[in-house]
């Protein structure tokens, strides 16, 4: 047996750019200020959760199980337990996901879950070499010994390492995540222009969503202590045009390649939440429903073709639910690359990939370019990792709203191989 | 008769704990002492190997000698007779054949401390409540029981000087830094610490040479006079002299004797009972305040200008959770700035980051519903405040009490515009909130008791006094202050040079003169509140107010008021004394108006007009506020200056009928 699980509420930060320095805010500051807004507009306290659920993939050295440091600091009390989960890119939807499965088996009935990110506080560390000499250094006793391991010290040791390229890259299979999206996009023939239009429709599409204030609802503007403050999604340009796109250089296979800094998706910081609810909740608070989320599902597939990992996690999905992708009113797929968004409609649309890789007799068919991120992706507002699943759950739920009935599916591809789905009815089924 | 010591031993080590019993605190009076006595009698005839003093009180060790004993101490002889068997009493403590150790934790304030100076060793708990001060010139004495000399014999002349002379309150870590503590440790190591000095009886504390050699007796005079010369710059010893006194008892090296005799003539002066009387009854009003619980956990404050941003930080440093409202994004981005400026400057680490979170900007006014309390700081406008009431009126519940800090507009035609208005309460803040202690607690003609009763508890909550004020023109302190500062400006107009005016209010006990005050507060803002008041309270307007204003010197803010800014620095000149005339008119308004706020019924009696200018605008504390000058002038006194002055200066000075009237004036006995 398993209970229904609803989203009630949710609210996360602008997600801001990454400019070659350390943002203003800690992930654990971002989930902060997105939690606190959220929780102070709800008619239960901080300490009534029964649990929170973050997702975050780089955290810094003093963030250790920072969902805990989250809870604390938006006043759960002690007794509220939290932690943090890690599943790449889908950081953030598995968090949501774990928050089901702990409301469905009855376990809890009311979490807070959802992800948090500050790329651009990534630690830079001191390489294994250099820790290796740091550790002579301590152990040294008396000036000669101490000196002869002083002069241990090389060039080499100063190296720094970037948690962030290192997280980027899959150590498996040796690749950048932008060398698998190269990939993908060479395996379905997807060119240079085809990437570029993508990316600009992305720009263009998140532009008049920020200009119909489709997002006001779900951000909660943040401010800085410099009297800065962040109202939206800074990433998102209104001044790109095909040509300026076609400008940029491949930045990851420099030579040949075509996927860009601008067909990627953004380095970014951002937060964002979802309050889950069982039905004994909702009715307990008289809690407002924005959704129900049905099913998740997750699928594994080559590291090198990570891209691809949304056709395999969608395939179980609807399969479970005995559902057809034309059935799914509104879809979200992160759009970590274009080319890979569009290597995933390729897929869809391929009588043989169906045969071959999902076990199907026939291809699912490509979905409608209406109904695939309609208010742009993460090439236009950003990716922050850990928290992007968890915007793509609340924007579905919010954009579902006043669509009693109509079905969402939120998926993303994950660095290493993966793919993970969820489902959801929008409006108030209760 | 209940003991107030408790006397156990184990393993050879004898322990006295403290615990007055029925009160909050550890006081030393003079019963608690003579119960020392008479166990230390017992103890240094007993082999022990070592002596551990602490209290058993949570709160803390002890907060020093009883005030409430001050009062009734009236000759100087008695005093002494105090004093000297206090010193006994310890000279007996340290005069043990074993070592001793006083353990503390939370605040160890004035007799207290010198109790623990008397110690052979001292170890004091790390934490944050933990605080050691000698605060004794805060009442107008100092330390009486060996302090004066037995600090500077510890830490050195300099530091301890600076301890007795500020009053602050040290933290361990701080008095382990000086050599005041022996060891600082977390609670639960307090006890293992004081044993452990009791083993190893390591020599007594003394200070490092490089801050005893000062004290060589042929150094001592020259250290003594600059220091004199030092506090003279920032003190007036004819109004405060103890901390003067301090040093003079240092630099002649004087005996226990004269500490004692010193300290007892202090304290039977007028100014040591003015500040013992003011100390009194802000612990009395926030008593009486506390006894009420204000029911407050979150606050969502309305305008973010200065004033709103300044609360919102303040309440949220003070533990609270606040959300913050306004309608411009930039406006609450720099009152964010502000309030992290103000909480970084008072909190660190864990405790400042947990302050900021609880301050949160809320541009839609989410947290509104949840709100205990909703403090209205936006603009001057009787209808802006209206309509914002009716929004806050239609989301918050019941219970929700909504402040206004209007200092302008009647609080009963703003509580006219609300569904409930009984709700509405003034909670008037000082400008700089951070700062100015007092806070206004204004009740309208149909103001709920309760929620009056809850604010004054939340306004301690805060750290701030509060007083009650009927709602009416200029409330209290400002209604009180303006006829002083619009004499200054008269004065001003009259040619009276500006310096001697300044130099008159000053001389009188001011914190600052009148007119740089003006300049402070701005003229454009004091213009403004005296053309509001002008009517209801028949003020006339000198026109050089005006004129300033209009030509643009604002004051401080615009670097031209009456002065120009930035002021020069450097000694300013030695003036001859200024003519005593300015002073009394300066002083004569305000303490005339005084009179007529409590006629009015404006406050209910004198004690909240002296505390109210004493906290609101630092009125010379140790002449007991305006009133309290007024009483140690005499009735008849002040009648006939004002009459005299009404005379020659007009019809502004003409006395209150309050002074002829019988009992208005009277002040009603202090204790419950």
């Amino acid at each position: 047996m398993s209970g229904r699980v609803f989203i009630v509420d949710g609210a996360r930060t602008p997600f801001l750019k990454v400019r070659d320095e350390p943002g203003p805010f800690s992930a654990a500051d971002l989930a902060v200020m997105a939690g606190r807004a959220l929780l102070a507009r709800q008619p239960f306290a901080a300490e009534d959760l029964d649990e929170i659920i973050l997702g975050c993939v780089i955290a810094s050295a003093d963030e250790a199980n920072i969902a805990r440091i989250v809870g604390l600091r938006l006043g759960t009390g002690f007794a509220v337990p939290a932690h943090t989960v890690q599943r790449n890119c889908a950081s953030g939807l598995q968090a949501v996901a774990s928050a089901y499965d702990r409301i469905s088996a009855g376990r809890a009935h009311l979490v807070l879950a959802g992800g948090t990110e500050a790329m651009s506080r990534a630690p830079i560390q001191a390489n294994m070499a250099m820790s290796r000499w740091l550790a002579r250094m301590y152990r040294a006793k008396g000036l000669g010994p101490r000196l002869r391991s002083l002069a241990g010290l090389r060039p080499g040791h100063l190296k720094p390492v970037f948690s962030l390229l290192r997280g980027l890259r899959d150590p498996v299979v040796g690749l950048s995540m932008g060398q698998t999206a190269e990939i993908v996009a060479h395996r379905f023939g997807i060119g240079r222009l085809a990437q570029d239009a993508y990316a600009l429709q992305s720009h263009q599409r998140a532009a008049r969503a920020q200009a119909d204030g489709l997002f006001k609802d779900e951000i909660e503007p943040v401010y800085g202590s410099q009297a800065d403050y962040y109202g939206q999604d800074n990433g998102v340009r209104t001044d790109t045009d095909l040509e300026k796109l076609a400008r940029l250089r491949p930045v990851f296979d420099r030579s040949f390649g075509n996927v860009t800094s601008g067909n990627s998706s953004q380095i970014t910081d951002g937060a964002a939440l979802v309050v889950l609810a069982s039905p004994a909740a909702v009715k307990r608070w008289q809690l407002p429903v924005l959704g129900e989320i049905i099913d998740h599902a997750w699928a594994g597939v080559d590291p090198a073709q990570m891209g691809l990992g949304p056709v395999h996690a969608t395939a179980r999905l609807l399969a479970a639910n005995r559902l057809a992708l034309g059935d799914v009113h509104h879809v979200e797929l992160n759009e970590a690359f274009s080319a890979q968004v569009l290597a995933c409609q390729a897929a869809w649309d391929s009588l043989s990939y169906a045969r071959d890789e999902l076990g199907l007799e026939a291809a699912p068919g490509a979905i409608d370019e209406a109904r695939l991120n309609p208010h742009g992706g993460a090439v236009a507002l950003g990716h922050p990792v850990g928290a992007t699943g968890a915007r793509l759950v609340l924007h579905l739920a919010r954009s579902l709203k006043d669509a009693p009935g109509a079905l969402g599916l939120a998926t993303l591809c994950i660095g290493g191989g993966q793919g993970g789905a969820m489902l959801i009815r929008g409006g108030d089924a209760s | 008769m209940t003991s107030s010591w408790t006397l156990s031993e184990a393993d050879d080590i004898a322990e006295l704990v403290l615990d007055c019993p029925g009160k909050r605190h550890n006081v030393l009076s003079r019963e608690v002492l003579g119960e020392l006595d008479q166990l230390l009698a017992i103890l240094e005839t007993r082999p022990f190997r070592g002596l551990v003093i602490r209290s058993g009180k949570p709160q803390g060790f002890a907060a020093g000698a009883d005030v409430h004993e001050f009062r009734r101490i009236l000759d100087a002889a008695r005093a002494a007779e105090l004093t000297r068997a206090g010193q006994m009493v310890l000279a007996r403590l340290a005069g043990l054949p074993y070592p001793s150790v006083a353990i503390i934790h939370g605040p160890c304030l004035g007799g207290g401390l010198e109790l623990a100076l008397a110690c052979s060793y001292r170890v004091a708990c790390e934490d944050e409540r933990t605080s050691l001060a000698l605060p004794e010139v805060k009442l107008g004495i100092h330390p009486g029981f060996g302090g004066t000399i037995r600090l500077p014999a510890l830490i050195g002349p300099l530091p301890a000087l600076s301890l007795m002379i500020g009053g602050r309150g040290l933290s361990a870590r701080k008095a382990r830094g000086l050599g005041l503590v022996d060891a600082c440790a977390p609670q639960r190591h307090l006890d293992a610490a004081a044993r452990a000095l009791l083993r190893d009886v390591p020599p007594k504390g003394r200070p490092p040479w490089y801050r005893g050699f000062l004290a060589a007796p042929l150094l001592r005079p020259y250290v003594g006079a600059f220091l004199q010369r030092r506090l003279k710059a920032k003190v007036e010893c004819r109004h405060y002299p103890a901390p003067c006194r301090i040093v003079s008892l240092w630099t002649r090296q004087a005996s226990f004797e004269a500490e004692a005799l010193s300290c007892a003539e202090l304290l039977v002066s007028p100014v040591s009972r003015n500040l013992v009387h003011m100390f009194e009854l802000s612990e009395e009003l926030k008593r009486r305040a506390r006894a009420h619980a204000h029911g407050v956990r979150r606050i969502h404050v309305v305008g973010a200008g200065v004033m709103g941003a300044d609360i919102a930080a303040w309440a949220a440093i003070k533990g609270f959770y606040v959300s913050l409202q306004d309608r411009a994004p930039e406006v609450l981005a720099r009152a964010i700035k502000r309030a992290h400026g103000l909480i970084g400057e008072r909190l660190k680490g864990r405790a400042a980051e947990a302050a900021r979170d609880r301050l949160m900007p809320d541009m839609r006014g989410g947290a509104l519903p949840k709100a205990d309390l909703v403090i209205e700081a936006i603009i001057e406008n009787r209808d802006a405040k209206h309509a914002l009431f009716a929004q806050v009126e239609a989301q918050v519940p019941e219970r929700t009490i909504i402040a206004t800090n209007t200092s302008s507009i009647p609080l009963d035609d703003l509580a006219a515009g609300l569904s409930v208005p009984k709700r509405l309460v003034g909670l008037h803040f000082f400008n700089p909130v951070t700062k100015m202690p007092l806070i206004e607690v204004i009740g309208g003609a149909v103001s709920d008791p309760q929620a009056l009763a809850a604010m004054r508890s939340f306004a301690v909550a805060l750290d701030r006094l509060p007083v009650d004020v009927k709602s009416s023109p200029g409330f209290l302190v400002n209604r009180v202050l303006m006829p002083y500062l619009l004499e200054a400006v008269s004065l001003a107009e009259e040619g009276v040079a500006l310096a001697d005016i300044d130099a008159a209010a000053v001389d009188f006990g001011m914190p600052m003169g009148p007119i740089a005050l003006a300049d402070t507060v701005g003229l454009d803002i004091c213009l403004a509140v005296a053309q509001t008041l002008s009517a209801p309270l028949d003020l006339s307007v000198p026109d050089l107010l005006a004129r300033k204003v209009e030509a643009g010197s604002l004051g401080k803010k615009s670097g031209q008021g009456f002065y120009r800014y930035p002021r020069p620095r450097g000694p300013s000149p030695v003036r001859p004394p200024s003519d005593p005339i300015i002073a009394e008119r300066l002083i004569m308004r305000l303490v005339n108006e005084a009179a007529r706020c409590l006629r009015l019924g404006v406050v209910t009696d004198p004690d909240t007009v002296d505390i109210g200018l004493v906290y609101g605008t630092g009125f010379a504390p140790f002449r007991g506020g305006p009133l309290g000058y007024a009483e140690a002038l005499g009735t008849g006194e002040v009648l006939s200056r004002l009459t005299e002055l009404s005379e020659r200066c007009g019809v502004r000075f003409t006395p209150d009928p309050a002074w002829s009237q019988d009992g208005v004036l009277a002040r009603r006995p202090l204790d419950p």
